[in-house]
Formats: structure tokens, sequence, C-alpha cells
């Protein structure tokens, strides 16, 4: 089942592509994607069956906005850092503890972080983020816990696990 | 219109991070710039050219590739911090907190 789906997206991606609908790329897509299935597949999600849930895709859609919004903001912050005469930065990284399980839902939250103001994953060791942050605004843990990954972690929570 | 107004606000992004390219202290705050403003500089960009082309070749194209930008420039951003940490490069002087100095010892 993983590797269907996989080989379909593969496909359908190779398709947008290309943008032509024609018999001989269509053989060729599926030789690249039947490639790519047997290399990569083993790396996709466990459960397939969660692409066609419809609530998954509503946070899904919510947590793409949120996501949106976050990253127009983290511009706006690094240019205002960067053009202030005296730099208003006060870096270090510290350490954040998740909750999130999944391989994939962690990868998703890892790089939602690096995309967030001021803010990029340095390293994931066992349950804890390394997190390199430009301007350290608290020196509790729980606080600046919530300002990191609070956003982001309960829609991850909804529509992955 | 709304497409050279998109692709301005992408230039105008890079400058800003290339401006922190040189100003920012350490390796690791340049890195901050490089990641988020170039990101969203050529995401805007790509987007003007959808706006643009509209649904054609090229247009589909340039959506297809906003994704794949912002998976790759931020795993190549943790890449390179995380290769930078293990090399041995200090952090800047002004930098307050390091708690990965003890996990990676």
């Amino acid at each position: 089942m993983r590797y269907l789906t996989f080989f379909i997206l593969g496909l359908v991606f190779w398709l947008l592509l290309t943008f032509r609908i024609s018999l001989p790329n269509v053989i060729v897509g599926s030789a690249a994607s039947l490639i790519c299935t047997l290399i990569f597949a083993r790396y996709f999600f466990e459960n397939t069956g969660k692409l066609i849930n419809p609530r998954r895709w509503f946070w899904f859609l919510v947590y793409l906005a949120v996501f949106i919004w976050s990253c127009i903001k983290a511009n706006f912050d690094v240019a205002y850092r960067v053009l202030h005469p005296r730099m208003p930065i006060k870096p270090g990284i510290v350490k954040v503890r998740t909750t999130l399980k999944s391989e994939f839902a962690r990868m998703l939250l890892a790089n939602s972080i690096t995309m967030t103001p001021g803010t990029l994953t340095v390293d994931i060791i066992g349950d804890d983020f390394y997190i390199h942050w430009i301007f350290i605004r608290s020196q509790d843990p729980e606080i600046y816990t919530r300002m990191i990954t609070g956003v982001f972690e309960k829609y991850i929570k909804n529509f992955v696990e | 219109m709304a497409a050279i107004i998109v692709i301005s606000i992408g230039v105008l992004f890079n400058l800003f991070g290339c401006i922190g390219l040189l100003r920012l202290p350490d390796v690791y705050n340049r890195l901050q710039a490089a990641t988020k403003c170039v990101t969203l500089g050529c995401c805007s960009i790509l987007l003007g050219v959808f706006l643009h082309n509209g649904i054609s070749a090229a247009g589909i194209k340039a959506i297809i590739a906003i994704p794949l930008l912002f998976f790759s420039a931020t795993v190549a951003a943790h890449a390179l911090v995380r290769g930078t940490y293990h090399f041995g490069v200090k952090m800047s002087d002004r930098s307050i907190k390091d708690d990965y100095k003890d996990a990676v010892k």
C-alpha cells in the first residue's frame, strides 16, 4: 500500500513537472517513479490511510496558513535585526523538549522551527531539539519551549498523529 | 502588474538576506538571515513567475518549485549549522547560552 501511494504521487509529480500528457512521457515517468519507489518508499509514512482523512486535511490547511504567516513575520524580524544600526541580537543555543513521537512529525516540526522568527534547528537528540535562537527572550525553559514549539506542535499533532 | 510587485518584494528580501550575511557576527546568525530571507525571497520570485505565466508549463513548474525549495533550504541550513558546530567553529562573543555543548561532548 505504501509503495503504491508513493508510486502514484511520484507519477503525478512527474506529469505536473513535464506538463505534457503523451504516451512516451507517461512511460518514462512510470519508470522514473518506479525506481524512486524501490529506493525511497521504505522511508515513507507507515499508515497511508491517513492521507484520505478530511479532518487531517483541514488541520493541514490551518497549519499551512499559520506557517506562511509566521514565515512572513520571520522575514520582517530578520530584516529589522539586520538593518538596525546596533543589531539587537542576543544569540545562543537552547534545548527544547518535544512530545511528538513519529519521525515525520518531528521533521515537520524541525522545518517549521527553522522558518519561524529567529530560530534555527541545530540537532535532534532523543526527545530534545537544540535550537539556535538569534534573540533569547527568556531564560526559563518552560516559557521558551512554549514560545518556540507551542504554536506548531498542536497543529502537527492534529494532522500527523 | 501583480507579478511585478511580488517579484520586487522577493528581490528586496533577497537583498536583506545578503546584507544580513555581511553584517551579522558569526556563521550561525548568518545562516539565520540566509535561510529565512533568501527562501521567502526566492518563493516570492517564483510566485511572481507563476502570476506572470498563469497556468502553463512554466507557471506550474514555478509553483512546484516552492515546496521543494522550502524543504531543501531548511534541511540544508540544518545540515550546515550542525556540521559547523561539530567542526568546532566558535559562537560569537555576544552569545549568552549554549546548551548544545553538553550534549555533544
